[in-house]
């Protein structure tokens, strides 16, 4: 396969030619003036969170958004570029977090550690997404899904049973290295009011590489691979005719997607100073992700953004909201338990099915149509 | 169906024989007697026994459904755990009312009490089915992609549902007094729960046989996995097999989710959701869309963990992948590959 | 004269993004055997399928008996006593040769008489009555998919490519077949590569080309111009010899 034949986008619009944003976008913009607006207020929010909140609350739900940005997108290149439905996007998720927590702990808080233990996880998911895409991803796409989720409970299960090695259902904390802890200071008085410390370099840190696997994989999806993958998507047997062969790019696909989960899953080890299985390898944030990805439109990278950032804030002030409308339906039958604040996950879930049907773009798709 | 008893008359041309694959029914012996020497103790063997085959039979029961559904129309339900959940939840119109004949010390009465959990839990997983077919299932036929993430999307609302009818917090369900404890035969012990498990399960394995083999619905349905489009050629409404199928596998589905919660004896929302890892590995390792396969797979998977949990139990949670990845290996498209179009 | 049993009119089909017939006008009069010629993808499969309902005609309509049967469902299509016989046979093989004519045989069993009838035509039906369809010869499911077809009395009998991939022998039973069929006044209109097979048969002609008819007559009026049959059927003719 010496030359790809060109897949074009469905819309190729936007191509503003040579400017640096589109370089730095894979001219794959927006489109969208509000969606525009959106994305700006979010990077912007998200760049500035420090100096615009004070308290560690929004930081760290700030924290979560980068984090989950980079963990939706990368499974928006399986699920809404490749069109396969892996539930296993945890497991290497799990495996970049515990890389991070076991290196960082048995090795020491040096940033060799860091290193090690990254390097180690991105071998381990490699691996893995390799071997099952190749079991799996030639029979049919159904079976992917299956075998994905078996095989992450399976994980799931290791990790709990292995405690020795993973600190079982109780996890592991460690320290981190001298100048990402609290009490490091990087220049002896506040900026802006805000104290520059190890906190902050944290956050930065974690920011910046966010942003940067983000554009990476934008990058991705718009490059010669991606198009294939975005072919074999709309007709597989049409894809395998021309030449291409499916399951290899499958595969590669669910190894990019593997790799840049694992990062995610580093990178929240990173942030909390701790993993176990319920903050990077329960099913339950499989759910989320499928619901972030899905609300946030499939196959358009930006909708991780939108709906990375809407899932967080919801998790963490929607509840806030409903408490406040069932206390005022108090008396009334039924509603009440409806909106309590613990039934958020129902609403969301209600909202997700209807947009596989009714805007299978998600709120991305939305907002590109409203434009034309 | 009588009344075509036509004797083959003899002829020069060789007969052809009817092929029966042996082979992976034989699996289900062959590993009980290569457990024996493992397991060591005669008496252990059994009781191991007993309890892998009880376990299959639920798992059986939970994944039956599900694989007929997906072999006559295609259609693969990820929200299928949400009837496990909620026929076991459905036991509770009847265990509220009836709490005296848990407590009673009469075989039949409590008999009788499992059989009324069960009929309720059939009952409502059937409603709620229709409508989980109409409403959820309908609009996405054809499209695999859509299927996985709409069913997992009615799940996801499912499971908040049943936490807001029900609670949020585990429910304890005690098993009815006579089904509790143990026979005890010399130095075997064989709890009685799992017996009764695994009646119920026989009698609804033979069951789906003879519905399948004896019946016209069954040469239907067994028509339609096949080739559903010339079952509509032949005069069929195929539809309404379908939404019957459908109904059925959830009934069965909160069937399974009653004997499944006893065993537990906790109910929780989402108890269906965990043991769909099981039923989907059962289905693959049985073959899509092969009830036969299903029913060997799932005492395949069951005794594994069994035998396994006993004789290395760190190994035991991982055994099922072992045991798929092994089928797999050995036969790509599951133990009873089912023939399409 | 009366109005032909089928009769399609302007028949559009599309299939996904492709555009396969276009306008499709043919006529199969009650009791007379219609052939349906063409070279490979002239558009003669889709047609049946068009007719069944297993492909959505776009527009145009498909009159059966007097009734415009373009929009009904596939099952429902069957009802009004047309059997189909898909290229691919549709054998369910994980059924017996017994259990697949049950099943054809919607309103009940099939009495004795018709039974003997279909075991004349196809004798080794009988013999592997009780084993699993999927395990008979090509040439043996092809015979169980005609005979599935006319298990009970139908009205119109759709069938596809019969002797596709068969030996000369069998094709030679299979053409018997036909003859008896016709002979018992069953209105057909069946698909053909074969020319030989098919000149043998038919009593009219449909030539199909890229999606639409461009011959319709007599056989007989074929058979005999040789100019017309290179012109509708090029090497077909010699071809299939």
């Amino acid at each position: 396969m010496t030359r790809s034949p060109v897949f074009p986008l469905a819309v190729d619009g936007g191509r503003t030619g040579g400017s640096i944003l589109a370089g730095l976008l894979s001219s794959d913009l927006p489109r969208s003036k509000v969606l525009t607006a959106i994305l700006l207020a979010i990077l912007l929010g998200l760049a500035a969170t420090p100096f615009l909140f004070s308290g560690s609350q929004p930081l760290s739900t700030a924290a979560k958004i980068c984090v989950f940005i980079v963990l939706v997108a990368s499974y928006d290149l399986l699920l809404g570029y490749t069109g396969i439905v892996s539930f296993a996007h945890t497991m290497f998720f799990g495996i970049g977090g515990y890389g991070i927590a076991i290196a960082l702990e048995r090795l020491g808080a040096t940033w060799f550690s860091v290193a090690i233990g990254l390097v180690a996880a991105l071998l381990l998911s490699a691996l893995l997404a390799i071997a099952i895409g190749l079991l799996s991803l030639r029979v049919r796409a159904i079976f992917f899904s299956m075998i994905t989720l078996a095989v992450a409970s399976a994980m799931a299960v290791l990790a709990s049973q292995l405690s020795t090695i993973t600190g079982g259902e109780d996890g592991l904390s460690f320290q981190l290295p001298v100048e990402l802890r609290p009490a490091f200071r990087l220049l002896p008085e506040p900026v802006l009011g805000v104290s520059i410390n190890g906190r902050l370099i944290a956050y930065y840190l974690l920011f910046f590489v966010a942003l940067l696997t983000f554009l990476l994989l934008l990058r991705i999806v718009n490059s010669p691979f991606g198009r294939v993958l975005q072919a074999i998507r709309e007709n597989e047997f049409r894809a395998e005719a021309l030449g291409y062969r499916v399951v290899a790019y499958r595969t590669m696909a669910s190894v990019v997607s593997a790799l840049a989960a694992t990062v995610a899953g580093a990178l929240m080890a990173l942030w909390l100073r701790y993993n176990g299985p319920d903050t990077t390898l329960s099913f339950s944030i499989m759910i989320d992700i499928l619901l972030m990805v899905v609300i946030g439109g499939m196959g358009t990278m930006y909708g991780s953004v939108i709906g990375a950032m809407l899932f967080v804030l919801a998790q963490s002030y929607l509840q806030v909201l409903m408490s406040a409308g069932s206390t005022a339906l108090a008396g009334v039958p039924v509603l009440p338990s409806l909106i309590h604040p613990d039934r958020w996950l129902l609403w969301l879930g209600a909202l997700f099915v209807i947009s596989v049907y009714a805007f299978p773009g998600g709120i991305v798709g939305r907002l590109r149509q409203a434009t034309q | 169906m009588t009344g075509m008893a036509v004797e083959p008359s003899a002829s020069s041309e060789p007969l052809p024989r009817a092929k029966t694959d042996w082979l992976p029914l034989l699996l289900v012996p062959a590993l009980a007697l290569l457990a024996l020497p493992l397991v060591g103790s005669g008496s252990t063997w059994v009781t191991l026994t007993v309890a892998g085959l009880a376990m299959g039979m639920m798992i059986f029961l939970m994944a039956s459904g599900l694989t007929l559904v997906f072999g006559l129309m295609d259609i693969i339900n990820f929200g299928h755990g949400v009837f496990i959940s909620l026929g076991a939840y459905a036991s509770l119109l009847v265990l509220g009312p009836l709490a005296a004949w848990a407590q009673a010390e009469s075989v039949w009465l409590n008999l009788a009490l499992l059989l009324l959990c069960i009929l309720a839990a059939m009952g409502v997983t059937g409603i709620v089915g229709t409508v989980f077919e109409r409403v959820i299932v309908r609009p996405v036929y054809g499209s695999h992609l859509k299927q996985i993430l709409v069913t997992m999307g009615g799940l996801i609302v499912a499971e908040q549902a049943i936490h807001a009818i029900w609670g949020a917090s585990p429910i304890p369900i005690p098993l009815p007094a006579t089904l509790r404890g143990a026979f005890i035969i010399g130095d075997v012990v064989m709890e009685r729960y799992r017996l009764v498990a695994v009646g119920i399960g026989l009698l609804v394995f033979v069951g789906m046989q003879l519905l399948l083999n004896r019946t016209r619905i069954g040469l239907l349905i067994r028509a339609g996995v096949e080739n559903p489009e010339m079952v509509e050629a032949l005069g069929y409404r195929i539809r309404r097999l379908f939404v019957s199928v459908f109904v059925a596998g959830s009934a069965l589905a909160g069937l399974g989710g009653v004997m499944w919660a006893f065993y537990r004896q906790t109910l929780t929302a989402g108890m269906g959701m965990e043991v769909m890892v099981l039923v989907f590995i059962v289905i693959i390792i049985g073959g899509l869309g092969s009830v036969g396969g299903c029913f060997v797979g799932s005492m395949l998977v069951a005794l594994v963990a069994n035998y396994v949990g006993f004789i290395e139990p760190k190994l035991a949670l991982i055994s099922n992948i072992l045991v798929m990845a092994l089928v797999l290996i050995w036969r790509p498209q599951g133990l009873f590959p089912v023939a399409r179009r | 004269m009366a109005e032909p049993l089928l009769q399609l009119s302007g028949v559009h089909t599309h299939i996904g993004p492709y555009h396969i017939l276009h306008g499709v006008d043919l006529a199969a009069p009650a009791g007379q055997l219609t052939m349906l010629l063409g070279r490979n993808g002239a558009g003669k499969t889709t047609t049946l399928r068009t007719i069944m309902g297993l492909w959505r005609a776009s527009s145009g309509t498909i009159r059966f008996d007097g009734r415009d049967i373009a929009k009904d469902g596939t099952p429902d299509i069957a009802r009004t006593g047309i059997g189909y016989v898909p290229e691919a046979m549709g054998i369910f093989a994980a059924l017996t040769v017994r259990e697949n004519i049950v099943l054809a045989a919607r309103n009940g069993p099939v009495d004795s008489a018709r039974l003997d009838w279909m075991f004349g035509l196809f004798p080794s039906l009988k013999r592997f009555w009780n084993l699993p369809a999927g395990d008979l010869s090509g040439g043996q499911k092809q015979m169980l998919a005609i005979a599935r077809a006319i298990a009970e009395p139908r009205r119109l009998l759709l069938i596809d490519e019969p002797t596709k991939g068969l030996a000369p022998v069998m094709v030679r039973s299979m053409i018997e077949a036909f003859r008896a069929l016709k002979a018992a006044g069953e209105t057909i209109l069946l698909v053909e590569q074969n020319f030989y097979a098919a000149s043998a048969l038919g009593d009219n002609v449909i030539v199909m080309d890229d999606g639409r008819v461009v011959h319709s007559g007599l056989m007989s009026e074929l058979v005999a111009d040789k100019n017309l049959q290179r012109r509708l059927l090029g090497l077909s003719l010699d071809a299939h010899q």
